[in-house]
């Protein structure tokens, strides 16, 4: 199967690797896929408290090329946005970007889910911080 | 040292020299029909076929007259399975055969199950050996045939072929055996192995694509099978259809080249393939080699690379042509069939590489690959998640995943 070079960029050159400390109450963290399946993606988050800009992102993703570079390109989108401006982003426009072939498209709906799945978690975190 | 290289032999091979150029004068100037018994061109042509079938025959035991020239083992396998499944249909239905057969054994006999025959498909032991146990206990006063391949082509794990043999003749059962991954690369002797009927094709022992054989037994027992396809009668009525002279001179020297060469070509290999895996085991934690070393082809190492899946390995050595068990490299998008019968979760499965060391694999090259798969699987698992969680003590079968 040929690699777009944008994929190609990505998996050669991940950007954002690693991860952000899961306890901190700005960071929200965003767990999918399952081994069996051949992908997992975990997608981080941090929240600027006080203008609740996302001034970090951070993956880690076990999966296939596509699989890393649409997690990576998601965390490359994310920094700077609002969290509802990142909660815009479609797995539609990871299949653009990257020119992924419809048997990969699904990689691009798990770095979505990614996304809606680390801010979930920033968000409870916040209203259970606001609770308390 | 060339780029690409090539660790995929059980793919298909690269022709050896000496094949082509005994096939060559086949194409251009000794182009007769070896059917035709009445002129020069003819006669030349027939010459060649017998001696082919010949060299064939030198190479597992048998003699020429056992030898039946088909297009590739998908049409041997074919031909063997359902010809005996005609021809004996009025002594039995029932087949056994193994569940990670090559899918030209197991979609045939789909196939008969349709028109009526009983098949039962054996699993595999953790090793991938079959459990000879469990064989024997399957036959039925209704089992015409068995049909377990010699070696499989995923995880190069040879089956105890004489022990299956045997127990096939003592309860008067036809034993079959796909033989393409074998044949050639350790000794193979249809007599010594009690095979009655046994599928080889030219292309994976560096000869051409397009040509095989079928070896039906004519003594102790007399195999008979049922032509599949209708026409002029030759190969003694088991399969018609005009000879591919040049194709059939080139399986008939790759066998005489394989079994002048095997004692030292297949002590080479497996130098090669030990070497291999004793640097990456060298190099990296968390590795797991699939099916047992003991009984194993030469040439062939199938590993699991835990916490990286096998795309994105692929991707990273890419300058090294082999194959992964994983769904994403499969037309299907289901991980390999073979890997899962020996146990192996899909996880496991999806992170499978298989190297097909061959004749002309080099020392530099298996180097050169041993080094870079430790450099990409370092890499790949500082993106991994789930080695990262692995090192921090977690066990991940007791993570819930959000499976997809």
């Amino acid at each position: 199967m040929a690699y777009s070079d944008k994929v190609l960029d990505h998996y050669n050159n991940p950007r954002n690797v690693g991860s952000l400390d899961k306890k901190s109450s700005n960071v929200g963290t965003g767990m999918v896929g399952a081994p069996e399946c051949g992908d997992v993606m975990k997608l981080q988050i941090q929240v600027n408290d006080e203008s609740g800009i996302i001034e970090d992102a951070k993956f880690k993703t076990f999966g296939c090329g596509s699989a890393i570079a649409s997690s990576s390109l998601a965390t490359e989108w994310l920094k700077g946005k609002t969290v509802d401006e990142a909660l815009r982003i479609k797995n539609t426009d990871i299949v653009n970007e990257l020119a992924l072939p419809p048997v990969k498209i699904h990689c691009s709906v798990l770095a979505e889910d990614a996304i809606k799945a680390a801010i979930s978690d920033y968000r409870n975190k916040q209203g259970v911080a606001q609770a308390a | 040292m060339k780029l690409p290289i090539y660790l995929d032999n059980h793919a298909t091979t690269r022709m050896d020299p000496r094949v082509l150029d005994a096939m060559l004068p086949y194409f251009t100037e000794l182009y007769g029909n070896a059917a035709s018994r009445n002129h020069e061109f003819g006669w030349a042509a027939e010459a060649a076929v017998d001696k082919a079938r010949k060299q064939i025959a030198d190479l597992v035991g048998a003699t020429a007259k056992e030898i039946i020239f088909t297009s590739g083992a998908t049409e041997s396998n074919n031909l063997a399975i359902k010809g005996v499944a005609e021809m004996y249909a009025e002594k039995g239905n029932h087949i056994i055969t193994a569940a990670t057969e090559h899918k030209a054994v197991l979609d045939t006999c789909k196939k008969l199950e349709k028109g009526g025959c009983r098949v039962t498909y054996l699993p595999l032991q953790g090793d991938g050996l079959i459990d000879l146990d469990m064989l024997r206990e399957s036959i039925t006063d209704k089992t015409i045939l068995v049909s377990i391949m010699y070696a499989n082509n995923e995880i190069g794990v040879i089956q105890p072929i004489r022990e299956i043999g045997k127990i096939c003749r003592e309860r008067g059962v036809l034993f079959h055996t796909d033989a393409v991954q074998a044949v050639g690369k350790v000794p193979v002797d249809v007599n010594r192995d009690n095979i009655d009927i046994m599928s080889i094709t030219g292309h994976k022992l560096y000869g051409p694509k397009g040509v095989g054989a079928l070896y039906v037994r004519r003594k102790a027992p007399r195999v008979q099978i049922t032509a599949q396809m209708d026409g002029g009668g030759h190969e003694r009525g088991m399969r018609s259809g005009t000879l591919n002279v040049p194709g059939i001179v080139g399986l008939g020297e790759a066998c005489e080249i394989a079994r002048l060469e095997m004692p030292e070509e297949s002590k080479r290999m497996a130098y090669l393939r030990d070497k291999l895996r004793f640097k990456l085991e060298a190099g990296l934690d968390e590795i797991f080699i699939n099916g047992t070393m003991e009984h194993r082809l030469p040439g062939n190492l199938n590993m699991s690379f835990l916490y990286v899946e096998g795309e994105s390995l692929l991707m990273g050595i890419n300058d090294v042509a082999v194959s992964s068990g994983s769904a994403c490299t499969s037309a299907t998008l289901e991980p390999s069939y073979v890997l899962k019968a020996l146990g192996l979760g899909d996880d496991l499965a999806h992170s499978s590489i298989r190297f097909g060391i061959g004749r002309f694999s080099t020392e530099e090259e298996i180097d050169y690959v041993a080094d870079k798969l430790v450099d990409v699987v370092g890499k790949l698992r500082e993106l991994s998640p789930l080695y990262e969680m692995v090192k921090e003590g977690i066990d991940l079968s007791t993570v819930q995943w959000a499976a997809h």
